[in-house]
């Protein structure tokens, strides 16, 4: 069904692990993510999820395998690095810049990958090329009424349909989305899971989430994320028929509810 | 409490009027110190276009701190490092017979650049508390080689005599002094504008308000943060230059650490990330200790509680307390 098998994947994760003391956080994990692929990854609490992402991103380093990104091998770079090479994220909780305008939160990742960000003399707010890329984004994601608030006050869905609008000024070439619909309410997810839809049509997504609807949702293939290593990996509703992880993650209340 | 919502909510598009309400204060700021001189006519002259002078070098000084404190998140305890480049770059030459102003300031800003390069590689490998430690520790080392250069007075110091423009002493005129010091002062405060709202210093906001952010974009902190470091340095060695020239002398005092909290000081009274609150700050600060030290001895035990109260219920420095009631 996804077809990654045909074209090189984007992202290729060999036998990733991270510690922290005697606690194997990442336990060997091995992922490739396809071309047009929303790849999911489930887990409990305390599965090594955010870890496994801040390794991907490059926040945190690995202390053994193997991260390609469209060929390249970028284990070792930097996180601003990976950003630049269009490997782009967003937190679990909320970061933006709170002290800028909407407007400029969006401005700067555009900037980020425009020209030289060593020029010490003109306006940088008033610089059309980046503020009407910007404006366009902004009014993407429902902001546009929203551009010259500070970012700190919008409410929290705003915040998080901003920091979708920052990801895709850094043009990404696969999005990393750590728990998105995070603290949302039922209206804000809905709008929310509505741009993801949209979003997934033109980069490859890895979405690490909590809320199960939107997971069997959006997603082509789901991983299952259980103490740093993946049980289990396919289309939802193979993950959702599997005994395994019926047993260790969704329990068969949960099971039962998806069916 | 709604005006401060107001302005809160209202930033991209800054509104017209309260664009040229921003600029009242700097412009008031600089007014009064180019007619400075005529009113100090009427008065002290001297003394008070001395005291004027220095203030205006601190607030140079000052300003360059702000750079990196209240746009750049770094909080360097050793920036008085840079003042000391700067003035012991006349005071060594000028005993050495080259008094001309134009080497002596390459040579400053040369020194000053490599110092901040140097030191600034390492000292922003850390972060927080560490850093501030680690600036301190480069500043007491430029101390105590200073300290240590006998030859060029060690712990005592070093007369001199004013620097030389094309061979002319025109410094030497107290009045072209406080000019050059008021031209310097207004160059540096235009071109800081400048950098602050440039792309360079767009990212350098940035990091301070949220680095992770801005590495998840695409930014690496270090590269920027490395440069506003050597900047503001050089910058500051402006300042020694003017400061040794201004009272003739260098001596080891302008490095130690007191000084370099003198105007981390000096950047708090005078309002984070302004600029033109440094020279607020400056002002403040020597105005005020010239007037206390002359009431008592005990000065800093009034001074002190004053800044306490200034960060506790004017967290926007003095600048923000100007522009409030305007």
């Amino acid at each position: 069904m996804t077809g990654d098998a045909l074209t090189a994947p984007v992202l290729r994760l060999t036998d990733l692990r991270k510690s922290y003391g005697a606690l194997r956080v990442t336990d060997g994990v091995s992922l490739a993510i396809g071309p047009r692929e929303l790849h999911a990854i489930i887990g409990p609490n305390g599965a090594g999820k955010t870890t496994l992402v801040h390794q991907i991103s490059g926040l945190a380093a690995s202390d053994s395998g193997r991260i390609e990104f469209y060929g390249e091998d970028i284990t070792a770079l930097p996180m601003d690095a990976r950003a630049r090479a269009g490997l782009v994220r967003s937190f679990q909780i909320v970061s933006i810049l709170p002290g800028f305008s909407a407007l400029e939160n969006v401005a700067l990742a555009v900037q980020a990958r425009s020209g030289s960000s060593f020029r010490f003399t003109g306006d940088a707010a008033a610089e059309p090329a980046l503020n009407d890329v910007a404006m366009t984004l902004l009014a993407r994601f429902g902001l546009a009424s929203r551009a010259g608030f500070t970012a700190g006050l919008l409410s929290h869905g705003e915040k998080r349909q901003l920091e979708l609008a920052i990801a895709m000024a850094a043009a990404p070439k696969l999005l990393l989305l750590d728990e998105p619909l995070a603290g949302t309410s039922h209206e804000e997810s809905s709008r929310v899971i509505a741009t993801l839809k949209e979003l997934k049509r033109e980069v490859p997504i890895i979405l690490v989430e909590h809320d199960m609807e939107a997971v069997f949702a959006l997603a082509d293939r789901v991983s299952v994320l259980v103490y740093g290593r993946i049980i289990a990996s396919g289309t939802p509703d193979e993950v959702r028929r599997d005994p395994e992880v019926r047993s260790a993650y969704l329990g068969d209340e949960a099971a039962e509810a998806m069916t | 409490m709604n005006e401060i919502a107001d302005r809160n909510l209202a930033v991209a598009p800054r509104p017209r009027a309260s664009r040229l309400r921003q600029a009242a204060l700097p412009v008031a700021i600089f007014a009064v110190l180019a007619l400075m001189p005529a009113a100090a006519h009427f008065g002290a002259s001297g003394y008070i276009l001395a005291l004027m002078t220095r203030t205006m070098i601190y607030g140079l000084a000052a300003m360059s701190l702000d750079l990196l404190i209240g746009c750049g998140a770094m909080i360097s305890f050793g920036h008085a490092a840079f003042l000391g480049i700067g003035a012991y770059a006349v005071g060594i030459l000028s005993s050495h017979g080259i008094d001309d102003v134009f080497i002596q300031l390459g040579a400053a800003l040369a020194v000053a650049a490599l110092f901040a390069l140097a030191t600034g590689a390492i000292s922003l490998r850390t972060h927080g508390v560490y850093f501030i430690m680690i600036t301190l520790a480069f500043g007491q080392m430029l101390y105590f080689l200073f300290t240590s250069l006998a030859a060029y007075g060690g712990d005592d110091g070093l007369s001199l005599s004013r620097s030389h423009v094309f061979g002319l002493p025109v410094l030497r005129s107290d009045l072209t002094l406080y000019y050059v010091a008021f031209a310097a002062l207004l160059g540096v405060y235009l071109a800081c504008r400048a950098i602050v709202a440039s792309r360079f210093g767009r990212v350098l906001r940035g990091i301070k308000d949220n680095p992770v952010r801005m590495q998840a974009i695409g930014f690496a902190p270090y590269r920027y943060q490395l440069t506003a470091y050597v900047v503001a340095g050089m910058i500051c060695a402006v300042a020694g230059v003017l400061l040794a020239n201004a009272s003739e002398f260098v001596s080891p005092a302008y490095v130690g650490w007191q000084r370099s909290g003198d105007l981390i000081f000096v950047v708090v009274l005078g309002g984070l990330g302004t600029l033109h609150g440094a020279i607020l700050g400056a002002a403040a600060f020597t105005l005020l200790a010239e007037f206390l030290s002359g009431l008592t001895e005990y000065w800093g035990m009034i001074f002190g509680p004053i800044l306490v109260v200034v960060v506790l219920f004017a967290r926007g420095g003095l600048a923000s307390l100007l522009r409030g009631t305007r």
